[in-house]
């Protein structure tokens, strides 16, 4: 979503010090103090030191803060390398225009940034520009900026932005226009990334890593189903044990307060504990796909979302028919950080420090659960050891404020590696059938159907409900009737990817059906897209090898009204070696997916050995727009090609009464250093407007891989993960 | 108490023996670099070094490194001067989310100090135990060549 230079200006006086005026402007005053001159939300320049970019989005791997930088030097004229990061807080001015609320995800962080950095900076920049003017007697037309310097070529007379900060808050000027393209000196330039010297040294603080004086850490135990709730406790044992400090029971579960985590930790194991298991006791994952199979069978229970010329009557009618099933798991995000928060909740003030992707929904979280006014919460924003939508969720910031609500003093609450796995938001499971007509060796009808839970709709009642398991059960209620409301069956992240195949195949009809087996579900990286492309990619092909066509060929044949996708797709079949022979023992897949306003194109080149699937090398190509750091871009692919295919190869989250079966990497394994494959990532140029990166890359690592592996052994793997030695 | 050197300074703590070095390390010296991801050894964000060995922190007891020479990230090399993994990791941009970074830098610079011209069979085998969730994996492969490379003096 792009975002108007008007409504940028509008946002861009909602800055600091919770003052939250909301104007059309058509000039800009300098802002600030004679020290610090802070003409936006953006940029603070002192008047000694160096300049610092304040970065809106939280900073989670995806390189944000140094894009950030990057728009913002291009206009402001200083080298981007020299910029300090300060990262935001909660605060209005930040909120996502795309969302309405500050929150980082859907790979919209560059896309929503575009203009107002640059903005920020060319603002900036020109009242630095005026100022001299004035003081020098001179037009401001007539001054250049270059690398923090203001200079007056005709007299020869410069000083550096620092130098004139002190009359800065004095003087107004029009909006400035921003640069042509063609004289972008920064944008589309690599640029190494400006938080890597903290990242290698020790220094990058992460939520984990705040010092608060005085602060406890607290370990909680939950109800190993989501949803219990307790029962009986007994912590005679646990309150005696060495630097244990308080036992509280908070509405999350029970949380052991003491010196230190290892501590914390040991208590917590000596709590004797039962709880009632909830709504969840009886669910098996095992029998889902069942559930799955019969629900979809059941036309009441279906939404068309997508209906294009006749695709029933003319599956019904073809003499040629193919059609497959496909499955995907639950699938936990297991960022490498663990989930953590730290609180110091006193009568009059919440302060709240935390790795989280949605700050402000952490401030209200703090303020309901306080009873606060907003004006006294405060959040402060950390690096995050990883979040890939984990971090949507605010479960960890509300039991800081609890915990420390309830010991009246600051506190961090630090959940192991096992709470993490056990107690996620989890991508849905999903069932997909699909249907083709083929004939005369052609796709003549696609039909779609998915059955999965919506992740929307617990996203909607948990804002409301579930963060907050406080409130009374009517008042949780009415939040979840309200949320099915606003979600009949027609939850996009739940078939996205799906209602979208860009084939030109005349007649589509793409099905959802919705299914809530009551698991907690969020955002995983490229969400609906993870589960959706594998079922479209894998099922274009089997048409492929069913029409006696190439695969890549077939796609082809099918994208000619889809530039981008058949840009991206030409790209990898030049570079992959396509049209030539693998190496001896190993076989290539293609996929090709549009996910968050890019096009991504990927060829996988596997082998197989003794059932084991081995990736020897991945191709990639995409057009993600305008492209601000090309290495970060490619670094984006390299890391989703890694998510992709750790997902596809290995994972999988199991439910056994309500249980989550796995608790560490080595029944929830990511791909390890000696399993990856070669990447090479190929980055279109293009003139349009930035799109997303942060999540393209994933969508279509499974399909690629799969097609690899029937093109090798003639086996159609249909289910995630991938398994030879199971049958599917 | 338990005595050992850390950075090179002389360091008491006065802690349960069996408690893990890792949480000596984060919660009572609030020394933060080195991480928790597992708890298990599994994923190797607490790596340090013992003796100038890579060891995982999480599972080590610290009556374990009594009298003996623990290395953190934060004291790999002065600020001044960056162990030559800390400079190609910063070249080639390796780090994402950095949570995972401390512990491959570890792992690396143990790898480097015992094979100073690693091949990548040796970067698998040395670096297989530190997990990285963004898939940092092809960069740390081409910065510890690169680190090799500026550890010879090579052209920076």
């Amino acid at each position: 979503m792009s975002l108007s230079r008007r409504a940028l200006i509008k946002s861009g006086v909602a800055v600091g010090g919770g003052l939250a005026v909301a104007v059309w402007l058509t000039t800009e005053r300098g802002k600030g103090s004679a020290e610090l001159f802070a003409p936006n939300a953006y940029v603070r320049i002192p008047a000694k030191g160096p300049i610092r970019v304040v970065v809106g989005r939280v900073e989670m791997g995806q390189g944000t803060a140094t894009a950030a930088a990057m728009l913002l030097a291009e206009e402001l004229e200083v080298d981007p390398a020299s910029l300090e990061l300060e990262l935001a807080g909660a605060d209005r001015a930040y909120d996502n225009p795309s969302l309405g609320f500050q929150l980082t995800g859907g790979s919209s962080s560059t896309v929503t940034s575009w203009e107002p950095m640059r903005q920020a900076g060319a603002t900036a920049r020109e009242l630095l520009k005026e100022v001299a003017a004035r003081r020098w007697g001179v037009k401001r037309s007539e001054l250049t900026a270059k690398l923090g310097v203001v200079s007056h070529p005709p007299s020869s007379r410069s000083a550096p932005y620092g130098e004139l900060v002190g009359d800065a808050v004095n003087v107004t000027i029009h909006t400035p226009d921003l640069k042509a393209p063609k004289d972008f000196s920064v944008i589309g330039k690599p640029l190494p990334r400006l938080d890597a010297v903290e990242k290698t040294n020790g220094n990058a603080v992460f939520g984990i890593d705040v010092q608060v004086p005085g602060a406890l850490v607290a370990v909680l135990v939950r109800s190993p189903v989501p949803g219990g709730t307790l029962k009986s406790l007994d912590d005679a044992a646990a309150k005696v044990m060495p630097g244990v400090k308080h036992v509280v029971k908070v509405p999350q579960g029970v949380a052991v307060v003491a010196q230190t985590y290892w501590h914390a930790r040991q208590a917590a194991n000596a709590l004797v504990v039962e709880w009632d298991a909830g709504p969840l006791a009886t669910f098996e994952s095992a029998a889902l796909r069942d559930t799955h199979r019969s629900l979809m069978q059941d036309a009441s229970k279906r939404s068309r979302v997508r209906d294009d010329g006749k695709a029933d009557d003319v599956l019904k009618a073809a003499e040629k028919t193919l059609s497959a099933e496909y499955f995907a798991p639950f699938l936990a995000h297991a960022p490498m950080e663990p989930q953590n928060a730290t609180a110091h909740v006193t009568a009059t003030r919440c302060e709240v420090w935390a790795p989280t992707q949605g700050p402000g929904l952490a401030k209200e979280v703090a303020a309901r659960i306080t009873g606060l006014p907003l004006e006294q919460v405060v959040i402060h924003q950390t690096f995050l050891g990883g979040g890939f939508g984990r971090r949507i969720g605010q479960d960890y910031v509300a039991e800081a404020v609890e915990v420390s609500k309830a010991i009246a003093a600051p506190v961090k609450v630090v959940w192991s590696r096992e709470d993490d796995m056990r107690h996620s938001f989890y991508r849905p499971s999903a069932t997909h059938a699909l249907s083709a007509a083929l004939e005369g060796g052609e796709v003549k009808a696609w039909r779609h159907h998915v059955c999965t839970q919506s992740v929307l709709l617990q996203v909607l009642e948990g804002f409301v409900g579930g963060l907050l398991p406080q409130l009374p059960a009517a008042v949780k209620q009415k939040a979840a009737d309200m949320a099915k409301k606003v979600v009949p069956g027609r939850d996009s992240t739940s078939y996205e990817g799906a209602d979208s195949v860009a084939y030109a195949v005349p007649n589509v009809a793409v099905d959802f059906t919705r299914h809530e087996p009551l698991v907690p579900t969020g955002f995983w990286r490229s969400v609906g897209h993870s589960h959706t492309a594998f079922a479209t990619e894998s099922f274009i092909d089997e048409c492929a090898w069913a029409l006696g066509k190439d695969p890549l060929a077939l796609r082809r044949a099918l994208l000619t009204k889809h530039p981008r996708h058949l840009a991206t797709l030409e790209r990898v079949a030049e570079a992959s070696g396509w049209s030539t022979p693998p190496p001896d023992g190993r076989a290539r897949g293609v996929a090709v997916h549009e996910s968050f306003g890019s096009v991504v194109a990927a060829v996988v080149e596997a082998s197989v050995a003794e059932d084991t699937i081995r990736v020897h090398r991945v191709v990639m190509a995409v057009d993600c727009g305008r492209v601000v750091n090309p290495d970060v871009v490619r670094a984006q692919l390299e890391g989703g090609a890694i998510f992709g295919l750790s997902a596809a190869l290995k994972q999988q989250v199991t439910f056994r009464e309500g249980r989550v079966q796995q608790s560490n990497f080595h029944d929830f394994a990511p791909l390890r250093l000696h399993e990856s494959p070669r990447i090479e990532t190929h980055v279109l140029p293009s003139d349009a407007s930035p799109t997303g990166i942060g999540e393209p890359g994933v969508p279509v690592m499974a399909p690629a891989l799969a097609n690899a592996v029937y093109a090798l052994t003639k086996r159609r793997l249909r289910a995630l993960p991938l398994s030879l030695s199971e049958a599917t | 108490m338990i005595s050992f050197t850390l950075n090179g300074q002389k360091t008491d703590v006065d802690v349960p023996p069996e408690m893990p070095l890792l949480w000596v390390l984060r919660d009572v010296l609030h020394l933060t670099g080195t991480k928790f991801g597992c708890g298990m050894a599994l994923c190797g964000a607490c790596t340090v070094h013992l003796e100038g060995s890579a060891l995982r922190s999480c599972i080590t007891p610290v009556s374990a490194v009594e009298g003996k020479a623990v290395t953190t990230i934060e004291g790999l090399a002065p600020k001044e001067a960056p162990h030559p993994c800390q400079r190609a990791w910063v070249e080639l941009s390796v780090p994402q989310c950095g949570y995972c970074q401390s512990g491959q830098l570890m792992s690396a610079a143990a790898l480097l100090s015992a094979k100073p011209e690693p091949t990548d069979d040796d970067i698998d085998t040395a670096m297989s135990g530190n997990l990285c969730r963004c898939g940092t994996y092809p960069r740390i492969r081409d910065a510890i060549h690169r680190a090799a490379l500026l550890a010879k003096g090579g052209r920076p």
